[in-house]
């Protein structure tokens, strides 16, 4: 690369740099310092004399200690978690099983049904989300775990069917021979020896697929009913506003607290995540 | 393997059965309708057959708790003179076209300066994918809490600099709130397109750079000559995939607005939310959000089309 003299990278590289990651970052940082300031700090109107909003010297964690005592938020964590693991599980096993198929063997039809997979994941849930309701509801599922942990599979496992397919098609064909001439069935060779070297793909399809199940809203805010029921988002944004009142100390407590498991997931694995989003687009 | 079949009599021939099960595996057609089995069960429960009752339901007078009768096109008519849903049409149209623009400049910039070499490089590239990561209500709660009428520290900043005396009622007025709407989707969606084609930029090869600009070709040139064209296919996809989320998009609108002030800001799908569930006219609803269904066909034809054009060259 050709570098010019230094101000020019300034005005023309660091300086947008550092505008773009103020931009995007500044709503988090917001966030934390609201969750941490007292009430009285924080409904200041906007033109209250010297008046410092983007610090604050008395920082406090009654909102958080009101998050998860005075509400369900817990419960919320834990059903989140139960239903983004489960739904993530279900979504691999199908995606893997689905992908081998669709990259690895020859039947009639295999290309129809790629593109069938592949146009169910282009089919956002707000086209289905009113007939699905009532699916759910002669299913009895409504108001249940179950009713989530089943549908989310339909928007996981499209996306990761076809991120497996690249992954698979990817593995030379002779290694499997290898491996049933030696005796192997076809299963135990897709078991043993292809899965094994697809452990990446598996890993960036499922931590994808985990940040969108613990994202998904209108199914979670249709489906379920009952306050003990809910996931982080929808109960962040049903309990924690009476009417037209916003107890935004203790909401942006639950945003930051509800934002944690996905934040640590994707910390640990930025570079499968970037993966597995960037292989999303590719195909 | 061997260990198991030179055991007793008696649980080889318990194990008949599995042998015959992967006896048929071995048929390659046999195995792959075993292997998608579960992925067909799923998809066919939970969007084949909600997409048929979808339909069979935006055809009928169905409510909650009543099944309704058939009644054929009468809700489409109806929808076809109902000026709020007009009004979400426009605004979905206006809001997936602006967003997609500024989201594709936006993050094609960001992209290219992340493809430079700076210090903190491996951070900042880590640290912008934030917004998307994070559970989409969850950061439009800490927008809708910095455009609060009353103690919008967005409000307090421009006053502060002196540019506002009045404060700006963000969400309050209609033009205001798309505004306000845009920023957010503009703001969680250009880490996406920045990391996405930035993952596109690293595969054009910097020799082709380097020879272009040995020729004299200037900065602005090389990109317009070399990363944009090679660019072109990532960047196809990744805007066809944003435009079906952008378009379909509820989440947002749900938590800044609910659609308000007096229905100027809804989108199909929060629309179809507040009728059929907020009021309870499934039937209506269903057809607010089947009428969707024409716009993002046509985007995932032209998507088919593009991928296999692509993959014959």
């Amino acid at each position: 690369m050709i570098e010019g003299a230094a101000w020019r990278k300034w005005v023309f590289v660091n300086i947008p740099i550092i505008l773009f990651v103020f931009v995007l970052l500044f709503p988090f940082y917001w966030m934390v310092i609201t969750t941490v300031r007292p009430d009285a700090e924080l409904y200041r109107p906007w033109n209250a004399p010297n008046y410092n909003p983007f610090w604050t010297w008395q920082p406090t964690l009654e909102h958080i200690q009101y998050l998860l005592e005075e509400t369900l938020f817990g419960t919320w964590m834990l059903n989140t978690m139960i239903i983004a693991l489960t739904s993530t599980v279900i979504s691999l096993v199908c995606g893997v099983f689905a992908g081998y198929a669709l990259a690895r063997l020859n039947f009639p039809f295999a290309g129809s049904l790629g593109t069938g997979i592949f146009v169910t994941y282009l089919v956002p849930q707000t086209l289905l989300f009113i007939p699905l309701s009532d699916i759910i509801r002669n299913f009895r599922l409504g108001d249940s775990p179950w009713a989530l942990i089943l549908t989310y599979p339909t928007f996981l496992i499209p996306f990761c069917t076809w991120l497996m397919m690249g992954y698979f098609k990817a593995i030379p064909k002779e290694l499997e021979e290898c491996a049933r001439i030696d005796g192997a069935s076809r299963f135990k060779a897709m078991l043993y020896i292809i899965l094994p070297i697809a452990v990446p793909g598996i890993l960036s399809a499922g931590i994808f697929a985990f940040t969108l199940s613990w994202n998904e809203f209108i199914y979670a805010l249709v489906f379920l009913a009952s306050p003990e029921q809910k996931t982080v988002p929808v109960g962040v944004t049903s309990e924690l506003i009476r009417g037209d009142v916003f107890f935004w100390g203790p909401l942006m407590a639950g945003a930051l607290l509800g934002s944690i498991p996905v934040a640590l997931v994707y910390s640990f694995f930025v570079e499968h995540y970037v993966a597995g989003m960037t292989g999303a687009v590719k195909g | 393997m061997s260990a198991t079949t030179t055991t007793a009599p008696s649980v080889g021939l318990r194990r008949a059965p599995r042998g015959r099960l992967s006896m048929l595996f071995e048929d390659e057609r046999w195995l792959a309708m075993a292997l998608l089995f579960p992925t067909m069960v799923l998809l066919g429960l939970f969007i084949a057959y909600p997409f048929v009752t979808g339909v069979l339901l935006s055809m009928s007078s169905a409510r909650v708790g009543m099944p309704g009768e058939f009644v054929g096109m009468a809700n489409f008519a109806k929808l076809w003179n109902d000026p709020i849903f007009a009004r979400a049409v426009y605004n979905t149209f206006l809001y997936t076209i602006v967003t997609t623009i500024l989201k594709l400049g936006l993050g094609l910039w960001l992209a290219v300066l992340l493809n430079r070499h700076f210090r903190g490089k491996a951070f900042v590239r880590a640290f912008i994918l934030l917004p998307f990561i994070i559970p989409t209500v969850l950061s439009t709660f800490a927008w809708k809490w910095m455009f609060d009428p009353t103690f919008s520290v967005l409000n307090w900043t421009f006053r502060t600099l002196g540019l506002i005396d009045t404060r700006i009622n963000w969400l309050g007025d209609p033009d205001l709130a798309m505004l306000s709407i845009v920023v957010v989707n503009v703001w969680r969606g250009v880490p996406f397109y920045a990391i996405s084609l930035l993952a596109g930029l690293q595969t054009i090869s910097p020799d082709l750079h380097e020879a272009a600009a040995i020729d004299g070709a200037r900065p602005w040139a090389r990109f317009w000559h070399i990363t944009w064209p090679l660019l072109l296919p990532v960047t196809m996809v990744v805007v066809l995939f944003s435009v079906i989320q952008t378009f379909a998009d509820f989440q947002l609108v749900y938590v800044l607005t609910g659609g308000g002030p007096a229905n100027a800001t809804h989108l199909f799908a929060t629309y179809a939310y507040q009728i059929a569930i907020g009021t309870g006219l499934l039937s209506e609803g269903a057809a607010i959000s089947l009428a969707m269904f024409p716009v993002l066909f046509l985007v995932v034809i032209v998507q088919l089309l593009y991928i296999r054009r692509v993959e014959t060259r």
